[in-house]
């Protein structure tokens, strides 16, 4: 070699010691699954929606459609789900919870307004399936179906589709001009959509029309009912009934004092309707506590906004004209309400009963191979009934009933029908380990307080249908989308490139996998693992 | 209509995939200069290894790769150059552990005669090529305000020849030579230097210092001082798993926690005038630093030394006070210092 003057020995690069010999570790990026993830009903990948929606601009979109392959009613979402996602979420445990509810009614929302669209993925299969039920069950199984290329016929009773999204939850909820944009998105993609069509015998309707399979979403439309001694003239009306009438025009006259009895999310419905109808007083009687009673808190908060007052520890245990008699009630030890036998009595004009819904399955008739037990429709994993076909969710399946709840059996049910249509075993979905707060380095998140909905004016509210809740304007959802901590996922950040000491991590263009270790030189010292900000290395034991 | 901030990793992180390029940190491009390369045998996790990539691939993009760079004796030159390797892919030159400081003085007065002058020169040494024994040529080299970026990577010891007290040691560390015995186990309280101070002192152009904790203060620094003349000084705080008997995994939040209780106040100064100072974001108690030390563990076995804990927290509230490293409700600082 041709040394340069003054130097006289040659000499050569580093990267000649291979210093991955040393490395009793390896770093590996993982995928964990984030609580949100975790807690969605409906099944939502949130951290990889949120993830696009951070770009903003033409990310909104991407986002919206990362939505749309689960959930086909984002809008509605945003504004009816009570976000269990936000409860899971790790962000909580630094300063506040994201908002995931608000940037996705945001991306359902700019859906509506720019006018995007889903299309049909597979071709026709040429097989034909029976949904009975327009409610959120029928119609995210109908979206599901219709998508994986099979004809669906969608039946329900009532004069339009919603079910209960319609005919049970207030419009000061959900506008219907919202609601009736994504079911008829739903719709476009060739959904058969037949509504005043009652179905009376399951049976009949499968062997007479020739389908291949059936879902069965009619939900739980009976008020509950419970025995109180009444008076003639008392007046009594259930929830259910009441919350229907009004969407279908009828003004129910329920006086100026009005009580309503029950402690769940429809009786909170209840009295804030009864108040928006004129009611002076609306009164709140549950047998438990505060704590104790099953109406979402956000709920709870809104209706005592409007001026909703509440009796707890209370059952009914008499209902004359215009007079209430009330019996104080005492917790046990097990935290179940027993009489005390001390009563008082109130002035009420009318009670209003919202004490749970039934099912109503006389259309089963004879139906072979499809159970009931206790009022619910017994079902298997994949959503299946105990007859080969034929597949139930929502409010007539057992677990807890809630629309995002009903959204999610829909899609599992559409994607059990789908298999079984092709005489194929339904994937099993691949658990992942939860992505925990302890993982993250939350060192790199700035603080960011959550930008909270602005909330219509308590005054204005109470007096009419107006939506109270309103969205985030493009800026403050950007703003709450990158709040988001993206737990046991790579967002790209750079940290371990940039950390390494010794220069053994590599960035190559891969959106899925921007980064690889290189094993020649990762001396295995963790940096990597310790300062990424999501958490998604993890330090793996070589085998030596 | 407000500022949408980029909250998801703030302006910690490394990079940013929503800031615009030029707007990210040096060490986010796949075309950084790697100015030490792979195959060095630095320990596991070590916080010198990186601070000088850091440091020097800053301070090429700001000299648009015109730089030259002398190394004094200690880890960083020994585990970089074994021969017949080495890790440098800039222009490296080894002095003696003393005479750093005016190997790049020499350096840059011959780059000046040549005329070369947009060849820049930037010094490095650790802790005890700077504050001890390089100390008297780091001085002349201030005072003649030779043109040199000269940085100090800081490990608070002679790491290389098997962890030996410098004048940057702190008070209540272990060491070889300041073993745990004695009333005050460790190094003594009251010695040593903080040569920052002492730089500014000498009243030059520049004077900064940084931990590998927050790369984009650390390369903004560098930055800074590149667009500057005269003698300029970066004092590096950069962890040594092997002298501070801590995880490899724990360098930077060493770092981190060493700057956030408040032992090592972070700030820049010009002409001997403190000019801006970088907050504490989170306060914490030096325990949390102390703890994950091997090199403090006497201070917190049964009985332990809460005593001299409580000695390190005042070390710690003084610097707080003197630098002003809390933000004050209405948000201005509180510097006593070079005000």
């Amino acid at each position: 070699m041709d040394l340069p003057f003054g130097i006289t020995l040659e000499h050569g690069g580093s990267r000649a010691n291979k210093t991955g010999s040393w490395r009793t570790e390896r770093p590996v990026y993982v995928h964990h699954l984030p609580p949100c993830n975790q807690a969605c009903p409906a099944g939502e990948d949130v951290r990889s929606w949120l993830y696009d929606g951070e770009s903003g601009g033409d990310g909104y979109e991407r986002a919206w459609r990362a939505i749309m392959e689960v959930n086909p009613f984002p809008a509605v979402m945003g504004r009816i789900c009570y976000h269990p996602c936000e409860t899971g979420c790790n962000r909580g445990q630094l300063d506040e919870a994201v908002g995931i509810n608000s940037v996705e009614r945001f991306l359902g929302d700019e859906a509506i307004r720019a006018g995007w669209r889903m299309q049909v993925d597979r071709p026709s299969s040429g097989r034909r399936v029976v949904v009975v039920g327009a409610g959120p069950s029928g119609l995210s199984a109908a979206y599901h179906l219709v998508r994986l290329g099979h004809a669906v016929t969608l039946l329900d009773s009532a004069p339009r589709p919603g079910g209960m999204m319609r005919y049970g939850i207030p419009a000061y909820r959900l506008p219907r001009e919202v609601l009736d944009a994504e079911i008829q998105r739903i719709l476009d993609l060739g959904v058969d959509l037949r509504t005043d069509t009652t179905v009376t015998d399951l049976d009949q309707t499968l062997r007479e029309d020739g389908y291949d399979a059936a879902f069965l979403a009619v939900g739980a439309p009976l008020g509950h009912r419970a025995h109180l001694p009444a008076g003639s003239a008392a007046k009594i009306v259930d929830a259910v009934t009441m919350l229907h009438g009004l969407e279908e025009g009828e003004r129910p006259l329920l006086g100026r004092r009005v009580a309503v009895y029950g402690g769940g999310n429809t009786a909170m419905d209840a009295a804030r309707t009864a108040k928006r109808l004129g009611a002076e007083d609306a009164l709140v009687v549950y047998r438990r506590t505060r704590e104790r009673m099953p109406a979402h808190e956000s709920e709870v908060r809104e209706a005592e906004e409007e001026g909703v007052r509440f009796t707890w520890l209370s059952t009914i245990t008499q209902v004359q004209e215009g007079m209430l008699t009330l019996e104080r009630m005492e917790l046990d030890e097990t935290g179940f309400p027993q009489p005390t036998g001390e009563t008082e009595e109130l002035p009420a004009d009318a009670v209003v009963l919202a004490l749970g819904q039934d099912t109503d399955l006389a259309f089963l008739g004879r139906a072979e191979g499809v159970e009931v037990e206790d009022g619910v429709v017994v079902v298997d994993d994949s959503q299946m009934t105990g007859r080969p076909g034929v597949f139930a969710g929502g409010d007539v399946a057992p677990g807890p009933r809630s629309a995002t709840v009903a959204i999610g059996q829909g899609r599992r049910a559409a994607t059990s029908i789908d298999a079984w249509l092709r005489g194929a075993i339904p994937e099993r979905v691949v658990e992942l380990p939860l992505a925990d707060f302890a993982a993250l380095n939350t060192w790199y998140y700035t603080d960011a307080p959550r930008s909270h909905r602005p909330v219509l004016e308590a005054a204005r509210r109470a007096s009419t249908f107006d939506e109270v809740v309103q969205g985030l304007n493009r800026d403050t959802a950007l703003y709450e989308a990158r709040r988001c901590m993206s737990c046991g996922n790579c967002i790209s950040c750079d940290n371990c490139f940039g950390v390494c000491p010794d220069n053994a991590v590599i960035k190559v263009d891969d959106a899925d996998a921007p980064y690889l270790i290189d094993l020649d030189f990762c001396k295995g010292c963790g940096l990597c693992a310790a300062e990424c900000p999501a958490g998604a290395i993890a330090m793996v034991p070589e085998e030596i | 209509m407000r500022e949408t901030k980029l909250y998801q990793i703030g302006t910690f992180a490394v990079g940013n995939r929503l800031l615009d390029p030029e707007d990210r940190s040096a060490q986010a491009s796949p075309d950084r200069a790697n100015s030490i390369t792979s195959g060095h045998r630095a320990c596991q996790g070590c916080g010198e290894a990186l601070g000088a990539r850091y440091v020097l691939d800053a301070a090429m993009r700001a000299a648009d790769g015109d730089v030259v760079v002398t190394n004094s004796t200690g880890c960083l030159e020994v585990f970089s150059t074994p021969y017949p390797e080495s890790s440098w892919q800039i222009p490296w030159v080894h002095s003696l552990f003393g005479n750093g400081p005016a190997v790049a003085a020499g350096m840059a007065a011959g780059l000046r005669a040549s005329g070369r002058t947009s060849t820049r020169v930037v010094g490095q040494a650790g802790d005890g090529g700077t504050v001890d024994i390089g100390f008297g040529c780091l001085s002349g080299m201030f005072e003649r305000n030779d043109d040199v970026l000269f940085v100090c990577y800081d490990n608070q010891g002679y790491m290389n020849t098997g962890v030996q007290r410098s004048a940057a040691t702190p008070p209540a560390a272990r060491t070889a030579n300041t073993g745990v015995i004695g009333d005050e186990p460790g190094n003594a309280f009251g010695q040593g230097k903080f040569v920052p101070l002492i730089a500014m002192a000498h009243e030059i152009p520049y004077v900064a210092t940084a931990t590998v904790a927050d790369l984009h203060d650390l390369e903004d620094k560098v930055t800074r001082a590149m667009g500057m003349h005269g003698a300029r000084y970066l004092h590096v705080l950069v962890p040594c798993p092997l002298g501070w008997a801590a995880a490899p995994a724990e360098t930077i939040r060493l770092a981190r926690l060493a700057v956030e209780s408040g032992l090592f106040p972070v700030f820049e100064a010009e002409h001997g005038e403190v000019t801006a100072v970088t907050s504490i974001r989170g306060k914490v108690p030096v325990d949390d630093y102390l703890r994950l030390q091997g090199r403090y563990a006497h201070l917190f076995g049964d009985p332990g030394r809460p005593d001299l804990v409580a000695r390190l927290q005042a070390l710690a509230d003084r610097n707080v006070v003197r630098f002003g490293l809390l933000d004050s409700d209405d948000g201005t600082q509180n510097a006593s210092l070079g005000s």
